[in-house]
């Protein structure tokens, strides 16, 4: 029996970081749904673009309160996370505090966790308070009803008792060895330090000492089984970002924002067309490839990093605060077209999950079932919410694949632009003009 | 362009004129003030005139690729029979087509918006400016966005605004995080899907915050989208919408 905790550890530690693996698989394999795209190039400007953007947060801090918070929360996070490697040690080991023969060190380590753990405490109650109390206007979006508003607060819940569990086995802790408890105590004398937590350990002064390891032990096993269940989290959540957002920002487009990709099935058929000498009337070759289908009107259709783009997404809102249409009261949201995106892949990939890995059509698509055409033609191309968005998200990307196909597989324009685009075709410009009138400008004074 | 070809004179660099600039009534007036600039400076240039078409832009962004690639092949083919090594344009969307699109098709140029080019005159002195009409006016300067973010250009406008010895006073929203006019992507060209107001009018509203006596454009269809959305204001009398290239001329009296 005795190495009966150790053994339950581990087996808590392979089925929580089992079950994340298997879902990192299924994200793998819903992301490779997505369409080749070559991001092969500027293999340097990337790791830059990654370590500023998602290391550095050099985009969060465009909004400075928000900026600030987020960074306080994210190095805490991160930091702390050593602190856990020593509790998963401790925890396979029977051993406790395993990184304290590192002396002084581990004094300041432990003593600016905490000081971190506090700050985190502290930043999520803003947090909680900007969306339940002030209630900023883009986190009460349409698109954030039911499930996106439950779960923004539910993550800041997580971190706080995750926090409070912390902080609480620190101070029981803390009272053991001052108590001199066996396995707790060191002849060295008291092992970390505890600004923060040295201020709850009075409240425990009177426990005995078995009560007081109940309290740490119950403490330590919450702590990390919390932590191993939000990692599980993670995948149903828009804290998925934690782990996307480095990967997102390496893959992030380098070219400038007003450069859209030139199709090159497109580019072929045009080379052929204007080529005189290409005999047009020649039979199709027979083994010539299926003609490619323009555009996207479904998640297959979008290149891989489009849906990376929607499981990176952070359901943060700037861009749709910066959007010129959903400013004005139009339907369009560029964050509820990335989260449309994602939920539709998820909606893909539960469908090939029941069907024993193949899709079978469901009868519906992105376009129309999710994301509206109205919201596709408010779009004014403008870029501000890829310039907004902290993860180098495009959304301007798929709405104009979803464009491309309604023009180009449908002809569903809106006629004002069908008008546009017969005038370019006839005449030139896209209004009713004769190309031969193009230079009269010169001679009218 | 055709008459110096057939001359076999090869001028130093081509001025595309683009739709608006070429038949919109208002956008002429910017084409013109651009060359008159061009004369004064005396820079080679030629146009396309009738040979020229529509870069595809609209058809792009409106999501029809065919039409786009149609256009463009058949503009490159025309730029690369003169040789074209030069485009100027002072329309930002025709700036960013052929920049960034056209490369992938066979056309390799070397592009640059009209304020880019100025601002090169004025740098090589072919250009200079003393003060002038606009001396103390206050200027609010409207980033297109395909100049601006599409392409981040944000400082060769605004710095030949500050040769006008005027007071340049930005908007609360500007630069990287411009508003649109409301005009791009191929919006120009349709009515706007429903909502509270259109984008041009909120765009002109942050305009009139900065109490301008002229809001400074760099596109043709910002300018049209500013004023009407001044006109809607019934602020027409007091302020105007102008492009750089007509304050920089006027400013130079030409
Ligand atoms: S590009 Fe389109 S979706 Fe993005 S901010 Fe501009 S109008 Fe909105
Ligand atoms: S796309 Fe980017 S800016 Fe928009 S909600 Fe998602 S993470 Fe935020």
């Amino acid at each position: 029996m005795e190495y009966f905790p150790n053994i339950l550890f581990a087996l808590l530690l392979i089925a929580g970081i089992g079950y994340f693996a298997r879902n990192v698989k299924k994200l793998a394999r819903n992301i490779k749904l997505g369409k080749e795209a070559d991001v092969s190039d500027n293999s340097s400007q990337r790791w830059k673009n990654m370590a500023m953007i998602a290391l550095g947060q050099s985009k969060m801090v465009v909004r400075p309160i928000a900026g600030l918070l987020h960074i306080i929360v994210y190095v805490g996070f991160v930091i702390i996370n050593i602190e856990v490697l020593e509790i998963i040690l401790d925890g396979l080991l029977g051993t406790h505090r395993l990184f304290a023969f590192l002396g002084p060190v581990y004094n300041v380590l432990i003593g600016s966790f905490e000081i971190l753990a506090f700050l985190v405490v502290v930043a999520v109650i803003i947090f909680w308070i900007r969306r339940n109390v002030i209630r900023l206007q883009r986190f009460l979006k349409p698109e954030m009803k039911g499930w996106p508003k439950k779960d923004g607060n539910l993550i800041l819940y997580i971190e706080l008792v995750l926090m409070f569990l912390f902080l609480t086995m620190n101070a029981a802790d803390y009272q053991l060895q001052l108590k001199g408890a066996a396995h707790y105590a060191s002849e060295a004398g008291i092992m970390g330090s505890f600004p923060i937590s040295g201020f709850i350990a009075p409240l425990f002064e009177n426990l005995s000492i078995s009560s007081l390891i109940l309290v740490e032990r119950t403490a330590w096993w919450l702590h990390i089984v919390g932590i191993l269940l939000f990692l599980n989290y993670l995948y149903y959540s828009k804290h998925l970002h934690i782990l996307l957002a480095f990967p997102n920002t390496y893959y992030g487009n380098l070219k400038p924002k007003g450069q859209f990709k030139n199709l090159q099935s497109v580019t072929n058929e045009v080379k052929l067309m204007m080529d005189p000498e290409a005999d047009p009337f020649a039979a199709p070759d027979e083994d010539a490839p299926e003609p490619e289908k323009f555009g996207a009107s479904d998640v297959a259709d979008l290149s891989w990093v489009q849906l990376l783009n929607a499981y990176t997404c952070t359901e943060c809102g700037r861009c749709t605060s910066e959007c010129p249409a959903n400013q004005t009261g139009k339907k369009l949201s560029p964050r509820k077209i990335m989260m449309d995106t994602r939920d539709r892949l998820e909606a893909v990939g539960k469908n090939i999950d029941a069907n024993k890995g193949s899709f079978v059509d469901d009868g519906k698509q992105l376009l129309d079932d999710y994301i509206t055409r109205e919201e596709l033609w408010a779009c004014t191309s403008c870029n501000a919410c890829v310039e907004a968005c902290p993860v180098s998200i495009d959304p301007l990307s798929i709405i104009m694949d979803m464009r491309q196909y309604l023009v180009m597989e449908q002809s569903a324009a809106p006629t004002d632009l069908n008008n546009m685009m017969g005038n370019i075709e006839n005449n030139g410009a896209p209004w009713p003009f004769n190309q031969m009138d193009r230079l009269n400008w010169a001679n009218e004074s | 362009m055709a008459e110096l070809f057939a001359k076999g004179e090869q001028p130093e660099v081509l001025f595309w004129v683009g739709c608006a600039g070429s038949f919109d009534d208002r956008a002429k007036k910017i084409t013109k003030a651009f060359i008159r600039l061009l004369n004064k400076a005396e820079v080679s240039f030629a146009v396309l005139g009738t040979e020229e078409s529509c870069t595809g832009d609209p058809a792009k962004r409106a999501g029809n690729e065919f039409l786009f690639q149609m256009q463009a092949v058949t503009n490159i083919e025309v730029m690369n029979a003169y040789e074209v090594k030069k485009v100027v344009t002072a329309c930002p969307h025709c700036f960013n087509t052929i920049k960034n699109e056209y490369p992938g098709l066979g056309g390799n140029y070397e592009v640059l918006h009209h304020t880019q080019f100025l601002k090169q005159l004025f740098e090589s002195g072919k250009l200079g400016l003393q003060g002038g009409t606009f001396k103390g006016k206050r200027i609010t300067y409207h980033d297109p966005c395909y100049l601006g973010r599409a392409n981040a250009v944000y400082e060769a406008p605004r710095e030949l605004i500050k040769k006008l010895d005027a007071e340049l006073v930005e908007m609360k929203n500007c630069r990287k995080k411009g508003l649109c006019c409301g005009a791009g992507g191929a919006q120009m060209f349709k009515e706007p899907e429903n909502g509270d107001k259109d984008v041009n009018i909120e765009r002109t509203e942050q305009a009139m915050e900065t109490k301008p006596d002229i809001i400074a454009a760099a596109c043709p269809f910002c300018n049209t989208m500013m004023t009407d959305g001044v006109k809607n204001k019934e602020k027409e009398a007091s302020v105007a919408v102008m492009d750089i290239a007509e304050l920089i001329a006027q400013a130079e009296e030409l």
